[in-house]
């Protein structure tokens, strides 16, 4: 029975085999050469992207390995990937010496807020670029693009003393006597994310804006002739239609702001991040072990290395979990709504 | 006729106002937290700032400034050479990397979707502090240089590149080449958003030009540089520009650090505004030139 099964199988390829010959036949060889030729393409194709994406993942394999490994295994010239010792104690250790739990808790919390303040303004003026006709229209863009250009350290210093001596044309000062001091208070970043200024804000604007100028006008106009004023325009009709975009934008946002650490030290330096938690990590571990252990030597730079590895697996697992669920938002999305420039 | 006309104007005024309230909040920030401060910063540049606890005092000193940048500062002129040239071999490298990329994504191939999320991790595993953490080990580099040393074992690219220099032919290109080599993994994961780019433009390329062009007789090979090519060629103008933006205001940027440095650790905000300045203006001085060099090839259909 189950010969008569393969055999019934194998006839078809034999003959397709053959009806393949008669064709290359025909063809004078073409065909083979022709299939030959794809094959090998596919082949180099395929061992090209394994190394490349072998090469993207390995610093990542390699964080993760190490991190589950005791001191002496990471010494130990036998040990590669997979740790002799294993233990879990290094994630123990990293949680201790970041605040963990807290560090995390605040991070999410702002990076959700900042990424859907950024997300829903960034919509808004988008959508103003887009669709509206009025003086100045090139300038304000360019305005945009030049947010987007400038590099923000360049204005870091005098942003920074803007916020120590914070004020609003004096008045301020007129009622309290003295300016405001906003450094160090969560509220500033906020300030900017309102009004457009946050982390890449120019670039989101730009996406929205390129999103919405390919929706057709005649929609528009359908929904202002069946009686949509400017405004239930936006929110009935335009808003549904640009999900996938706006998706994007929040991903990216949200990911940005996590992982930032030039806005969070500048502007959030006493909230405690885990981006800012992870760039004090090293000096962290010297000072615990010279101090809490009482261990003149510090830690050695194999050990300081796993410790700020399984840190930085702290901070990315949360993003790629995400980055799983979500790849379709982050990449299909923006990938396939074609940006036109 | 002319009430018709007048209510048109009235409606593109409504139009006009309503535009602007959008935009309203973008308008608030630019002069609020960017002009403000831009201006303020550019003040600063020329001035010896003093912080007292009633607000800083701006002391003006005219040039100074940016005569210690150039002329003595030990620093700065070396990092500034420094990161420009490893600017441009990397933002070619990116370029072309991430057009080569998005071409192979852009086929159809079993497993294509698993592909394209690897490489756009890097624009997760690449952004803000983990780039500085990953570049901040320059200890255990030089652990492992040792390490390499003394057990002999060499990668490939350094035994061909021994062979290569010991034959002497043109030495300086090849130590470039291998540069980049070496450095591919810094190329992989800065063109995540390249390669996005580069992809969207490629989409947007209709199926039935290159069924016209096969039918005519067009290879593979010359249709890239046919249809494909100029078909997004302005999108290299974008990726470029982005590229530039995206190296110059990186967490790893050497002279970055400088500038938040003298600024945050030695308190010296006149001379942090100026070696800002003088970064920005250079930085924007490279982005007009390359724009125009590549904005005269751009070919833009429609």
């Amino acid at each position: 029975m189950s010969k008569a099964a393969t055999t019934a199988k194998k006839a078809p390829l034999k003959n397709r085999w053959e009806a393949y010959w008669e064709r290359n036949k025909k063809s004078e060889g073409y065909l083979f050469q022709k299939s030959c030729k794809s094959a090998a393409v596919k082949v180099c194709r395929a061992i090209m992207l394994f190394g490349m994406c072998f090469m993207i993942l390995q610093p990542l394999l390699n964080k993760i390995s190490i991190s589950f490994m005791e001191e002496q295994d990471l010494y130990n010239a036998m040990v590669i990937s997979i740790p002799e010792h294993f233990t879990t104690a290094n994630y123990q250790l990293t949680a201790y010496l970041t605040n963990y739990a807290t560090a995390f808790r605040n991070t999410f919390v702002i990076s959700l807020t900042i990424a859907i303040v950024q997300v829903g303004m960034s919509t808004l003026v988008g959508y103003g670029f887009a669709r509206f006709n009025f003086p100045l229209k090139n300038f304000w863009f360019a305005c945009v693009i030049l947010t987007v250009v400038i590099p923000t350290q360049a204005i870091s210093t005098s942003l920074y003393l803007h916020f120590r001596f914070f004020d609003i044309f004096g008045i301020i000062e007129l009622l309290t006597g003295e300016a405001l001091n906003l450094r160090g208070s969560v509220l500033p970043y906020y300030l900017m994310s309102v009004t457009c200024m946050g982390l890449k804000n120019g670039l989101y604007i730009y996406l929205i804006r390129q999103f919405f100028r390919n929706i057709p006008k005649e929609l528009e106009e359908a929904a202002y002739v069946d009686g949509c004023g400017t405004l239930k325009t936006f929110i009935r009709i335009m808003l549904p239609d640009a999900k996938p975009i706006l998706t994007s934008c929040f991903l990216f946002s949200f990911v940005w702001q996590w992982t930032d650490s030039f806005y969070s030290k500048t502007f959030l330096g006493n909230t405690s991040l885990l981006s800012v938690e992870l760039s004090r990590l090293g000096d962290r571990l010297m000072q615990y072990i010279q101090i809490d252990l009482r261990n003149a030597a510090g830690a050695s730079v194999g050990y300081t290395n796993c410790i700020v590895a399984t840190g930085t697996l702290m901070v990315v697992v949360p993003l790629l979990v995400l980055y799983l669920f979500a790849q379709k938002g982050f990449v299909e999305s923006l990938s396939s709504s074609g940006i036109k420039m | 006729m002319k009430k018709q006309k007048n209510k048109l104007a009235g409606l593109q005024k409504r139009k006009a106002i309503a535009g602007y309230i959008f935009i309203l909040p973008f308008i608030i920030g630019f002069l609020g937290f960017m002009v403000k401060p831009f201006v303020h910063s550019l003040y600063m540049s020329f001035c010896d700032v003093e912080v007292t606890p009633n607000g800083p005092i701006n002391h003006f000193i005219g040039l100074d400034n940016y005569a210690r940048t150039f002329l003595r500062d030990v620093q700065f002129n070396q990092l500034l050479t420094d990161e420009l040239g490893r600017m441009v071999i990397n933002a070619l490298a990116i370029m072309v990397f991430s057009f080569f990329v998005a071409l192979v994504l852009n086929q159809k191939f079993k497993g294509r979707a698993l592909v394209r999320a690897i490489f756009f991790l890097p624009v997760i595993l690449s952004s803000g502090v983990i780039l500085g953490v990953e570049y901040d080990n320059t200890l255990l580099a030089a652990l492992q240089d040792t390490i390499q040393e003394s057990t002999g074992v060499s990668g490939i690219s350094d035994i061909v590149k021994e062979i290569l220099v010991t034959a002497g032919v043109g030495v300086k290109p090849f130590e470039i080449v291998f540069d980049i080599v070496d450095g591919i993994y810094d190329v992989a994961i800065a063109s995540g958003i390249q390669i996005i780019i580069f992809l969207s433009g490629l989409q947007t390329i209709s199926e039935s030009m290159y069924e016209a062009a096969a039918i005519e007789g067009c290879t593979a090979w010359e249709s890239l540089w046919k249809i494909t090519f100029p078909m997004i060629s302005s999108l290299f103008l974008v990726n470029m520009i982005y590229t530039i933006v995206d190296f110059s205001m990186r967490t790893d940027n050497e002279v970055m650090d400088r500038i938040t440095f003298v600024m945050t650790v030695s308190l010296e905000y006149g001379f942090s505004s100026a070696m800002a300045w003088s970064y920005f203006a250079i930085v924007i001085a490279i982005i007009g030139l390359v724009s125009l060099i590549i904005s005269k090839g751009v070919y833009y259909y429609e």
